[in-house]
């Protein structure tokens, strides 16, 4: 199953973003990289790191990222581990991230997932 | 410019944005998430004991520990992008066991373009860009002409202040303050600060003679 790291400045939101994504796919491989190691606000490229090894296989990894340095810091981290199907999407953070769970649970591979969620709007 | 001068320089710029704190979190404040100083300051205290504990080879070496350095601990947007720019530096002076004047400019120039391009950002968004290529490109006059190494610094570090000047009359349209838009008017971008302050410590070196003997 295709797996997701939900990168944010704070460990709270990318936690409840988490849940959230869990309440609608239980079974969702789904893992949070918020805030810094020390429990400070800010992006850790070595949290980050980790979430991304936790949570590859060949399925693929997600990144979803809430703003600024969250973005750079998961394009970063992905940079450096060369894996393949491992991406940074540009979606909104806790909608993304339960449309991409859902899909993920219910066998959507990779590349379809990520086409879903860069073309994602919450209105249409 | 050898490798323990490199570490030297590296380590006042480092003192240096940790005395600028308070001075960088003020100016983050009013127009960002406040964060800028104290990141910086995690950043550059990290920097200091990893020069203290462990001897480098060659200048690129320095410079590529300082960017896994604040990669790792900055914990803002300065640490993808400072880091980026110092991977850069790094990557420019590979197998160079001393630089030259030249050597730096070309640095900082490769430094400059990581950013632009880990920000997706170019100069006249009100972001560190605006300090960094107007100091490349004064540089880069400056040496042409043949002028000294003082000179050439002293240049790039004016440029870069009159490019924080610049940020003051800019809208932010990236990062944190282009939320706020047209009221950042006013307002100088920390970023292009903090590399001032960085390029200020290295002409302070250059002006005791303690950047390097190295002919151009």
């Amino acid at each position: 199953m295709v797996a997701f790291v939900i990168v944010s400045h704070s460990a709270k939101l990318s936690e409840g973003v988490a849940d959230l994504a869990r309440m609608s796919a239980p079974n969702a491989r789904i893992f949070p990289a918020g805030g810094l190691p020390d429990g400070a606000y800010g992006t850790s490229f070595d949290l980050i790191s980790e979430a991304v090894k936790c949570a590859y296989s060949e399925e693929g990894v997600i990144l979803i990222f809430d703003m600024g340095s969250a973005a750079m810091t998961s394009e970063m981290v992905v940079e450096s581990l060369s894996l393949n199907k491992v991406r940074v999407v540009d979606c909104p953070v806790a909608e993304g991230a339960v449309l991409g769970t859902v899909l993920a649970e219910s066998g959507v591979d990779f590349d379809e997932i990520v086409y879903e969620l860069e073309n994602f709007s919450k209105t249409e | 410019m050898q490798t323990n001068e490199v570490a030297a320089i590296v380590k006042k710029i480092a003192v240096r944005i940790i005395e600028e704190k308070q001075f960088l979190t003020e100016l983050d404040n009013a127009i960002g998430d406040g964060d800028h100083g104290i990141n910086m300051a995690r950043g550059f205290e990290a920097v200091l004991s990893k020069l203290d504990s462990e001897a480098y080879q060659t200048p690129s070496d320095v410079f590529k520990v300082v960017a896994m350095t604040l990669i790792s601990t900055v914990g803002g947007s300065a640490g993808p992008l400072y880091g980026t720019a110092f991977l850069n530096m790094s990557k420019a002076t590979a197998a160079k066991t001393e630089i030259y004047i030249n050597d730096f400019i070309e640095a900082v120039k490769s430094g400059a373009e990581g950013v632009s391009m880990r920000g997706k950002s170019t100069e006249g968004e009100k972001t560190m860009l605006d300090s960094m290529f107007p100091a490349v490109r004064a540089m880069q006059n400056e040496a042409n002409k043949g002028e000294s190494h003082a000179r050439i610094i002293e240049a790039g570090w004016t440029a870069a202040a009159s490019g924080v000047e610049y940020t003051k009359t800019i809208a932010a349209t990236k990062g944190r303050a282009s939320y706020i838009g047209e009221r950042s008017i006013g307002h100088q971008d920390p970023g292009a600060t903090s590399f001032t302050i960085m390029l200020e410590e290295v002409k302070k070196a250059v002006k005791n003679g303690s950047f390097c003997n190295s002919i151009t």
